[in-house]
């Protein structure tokens, strides 16, 4: 719990609500009839509306990016470390906006959402999101917000994947776009992570074939393990080893199953928490819209062909120990904007926390993305006093 | 300012698509792009030196120069640049034919170890040259495959490459009448624009 807010935290910042009643047509060809969207905003908008980020999410992430709900709270929003007065997406410039993923289970619809023709939650009947669904939705939001051309779009992991799709679908609606620690599609062995965690989750006797909603149980355990599974990915060996090493839990082996190592004992804590606050049939979802993610593939799998259609700026980062989303990735994109002739600046930090670096403050990270969203070409600031709405 | 940078910028046009190998904190691009109104990319090792380019709004990627140029397409960028580094490269010959492929033109600089001071210092001293344009010793030297005006004409040669113009100049890169009259051995810097032969 913060006894007081840091002078370089967006504050206590309120989630808002967007209800959408126009019919989105999905990529599945399915159609959602009505939807809303949760999001939370930092900073302001400025009087031509020119100052505005777009913050997309990761797998499990959602819209509280930044800042506090309430004094109560252990923990500020998920990339709180880049996001405020001062910081790289500075709040004193940008007006920055964060949104749940439809689909996602933290207030925007999704599997637990109330499917109003049967009256009861989606469940497994959900649609399946492509990661171009999601940016039509943001684009929607962003036609509600006055928004008519993001200063940049930011996202890591699969929210790269959300920026990547921006530039290509809504060339003119966004100046500068951000790709961390993602790739322009995912490899044979990470769809494979993503099948042995969905199997996880699926082979749980409490999961009913995703309406366990309807048996008054969750299957926490085969979630917890997805969890597990996604959590060592998410990791480097070194950083593994430097945190747990072989540390014994109780100073002694003690010849059964239970915990013997740190670990372990961590991989157990991570999972459980994370089964008491995420929906599986959104886990499912999320993991799909990843392997199905190939911008390339409309564009006869040429990447360069694909990206030529946009317009903005890129910046591209990637990890030196990410082998999840490994930095000859983040490359392939990189040489697909150099083919097309476009604007781009590319980065492999140097650090030790694996696939998870893009949430930590690395110095030559965020002076990279600072220098990338630059403020001062927005000219004046008026009207950007720091202020959480 | 750097001063081989006018040099240099003689050699390029206005609204030319330019590629810095080893672009260090993009001083070069900074200025192509100023004066010039030149777009393209640097490319740098360098962490420090990346983040300096974009604090001036320059386009880096983070590459080493070692690793293959492939994926850039033939005649790709007008003009190829690189800037004392290609003696500091573990295939400069490769590198060379890259920068002709990917460039329609290039430019390439590096310090001439057939300088007199070089050859004294080696001749009377017996030991690896150091010097204002050679400052380290032999151990901790990032330059691995020195070169000699001559040597490099040669390689040009046997590789089909062209010389355009060369520039020889002296340490605080001036260039003077008797540097013209004997380069490989009055000049420690040498520019050349170079291209492809046409077969």
């Amino acid at each position: 719990m913060p006894t007081e807010i840091p002078a370089d935290s967006v504050g206590l910042v309120t989630p808002q609500i967007a209800q959408f009643d126009e019919p989105l047509t999905l990529r599945s060809g399915r159609v959602l009839e009505s939807y809303q969207l949760v999001y939370e905003t930092y900073g302001t908008l400025n009087k031509d509306h020119s100052n505005a980020i777009l913050i997309c999410h990761a797998l499990s992430g959602h819209h509280h990016a930044a800042g506090y709900h309430s004094m109560d709270d252990k923990k500020p929003g998920w990339w709180d470390s880049a996001i405020g007065p001062g910081k790289p997406i500075d709040t004193n410039h940008f007006f920055v906006v964060a949104l749940n993923n439809l689909g996602g289970c933290h207030g925007s619809t999704g599997p637990t959402s109330i499917d109003p023709t049967t009256n009861e939650p989606y469940g497994p009947e959900f649609p399946i999101m492509a990661v171009r669904d999601w940016v039509t939705s943001h684009a929607r939001l962003a036609d509600r917000l006055g928004i008519n051309c993001w200063h940049a779009v930011v996202g890591g992991s699969l929210g790269g994947m959300q920026a990547l799709r921006w530039s290509i679908d809504y060339p003119e609606r966004l100046k500068k776009c951000a790709v961390i620690a993602a790739a322009p599609k995912l490899t044979a062995q990470n769809i494979a992570f993503n099948e042995v965690a969905r199997q996880a989750i699926t082979s749980d006797t409490e999961f009913h074939q995703g309406y366990y909603y309807k048996h008054d149980t969750l299957p926490r355990k085969g979630l917890a393990l997805a969890r597990m599974l996604g959590h060592i990915t998410y990791l480097s060996d070194d950083s593994m080893r430097d945190k747990f090493g072989r540390e014994l839990k109780t100073g002694k082996l003690n010849f059964n199953y239970e915990i013997d190592f740190e670990i372990e004992s961590y991989l157990r804590y991570q999972g459980k928490r994370f089964s008491d606050m995420f929906d599986a049939n959104s886990y499912l979802l999320m993991t799909k819209s990843l392997d199905y993610f190939d911008p390339a593939s409309d564009f006869d799998n040429d990447l360069s062909k694909c990206l030529s259609r946009s317009q903005c700026k890129f910046m591209v980062t990637s990890f030196s120990t990410d082998w999840r989303f490994a930095p000859e990735r983040s490359k392939e994109i990189v040489d697909a904007l150099v083919r097309a002739q476009k604007p781009v600046s590319y980065l492999e930090v140097d650090a030790p926390q694996g696939h998870d670096a893009f949430l930590f403050p690395i110095p030559e990270y965020f002076s990279f993305l600072r220098n990338f969203l630059n403020p001062a070409e927005l000219g004046t600031t008026e009207g950007a006093a720091p202020h959480a709405s | 300012m750097r001063h081989d940078l006018k040099y240099i910028a003689n050699w390029v046009s206005t609204n030319d698509r330019v590629l810095d190998l080893g672009c260090g904190d993009g001083e070069l691009l900074a200025y192509l792009s100023a004066e010039k109104n030149t777009s393209g990319y640097g490319m740098e090792i360098n962490i420090d030196e990346i983040i300096a380019c974009t604090e001036r709004g320059v386009d880096v990627i983070h590459q080493d120069l070692n690793d293959s140029l492939d994926y850039l397409d033939d005649a790709s960028f007008d003009t190829v640049m690189m800037t004392q580094s290609l003696q500091q490269t573990r295939h400069p010959e490769i590198l060379l034919n890259e920068m002709v492929r990917i460039g329609k033109r290039a430019i390439v600089t590096f310090p001439n170890f057939g300088h007199w001071t070089t050859r004294v210092y080696l001749g009377l001293k017996g030991m690896m040259p150091m010097s204002k344009t050679f400052p380290f010793r032999w151990y901790n030297t990032p330059n691995i495959h020195n070169c000699t005006f001559k040597d490099f004409e040669i390689l040009c040669k046997e590789q089909g490459i062209r010389i355009i113009q060369r520039t020889v100049v002296n340490t605080d890169l001036e260039e003077s009448w008797a540097i013209k009259l004997m380069p490989n051995i009055l000049g420690q810097v040498a520019l050349y624009h170079i291209e492809k032969q046409e077969r």
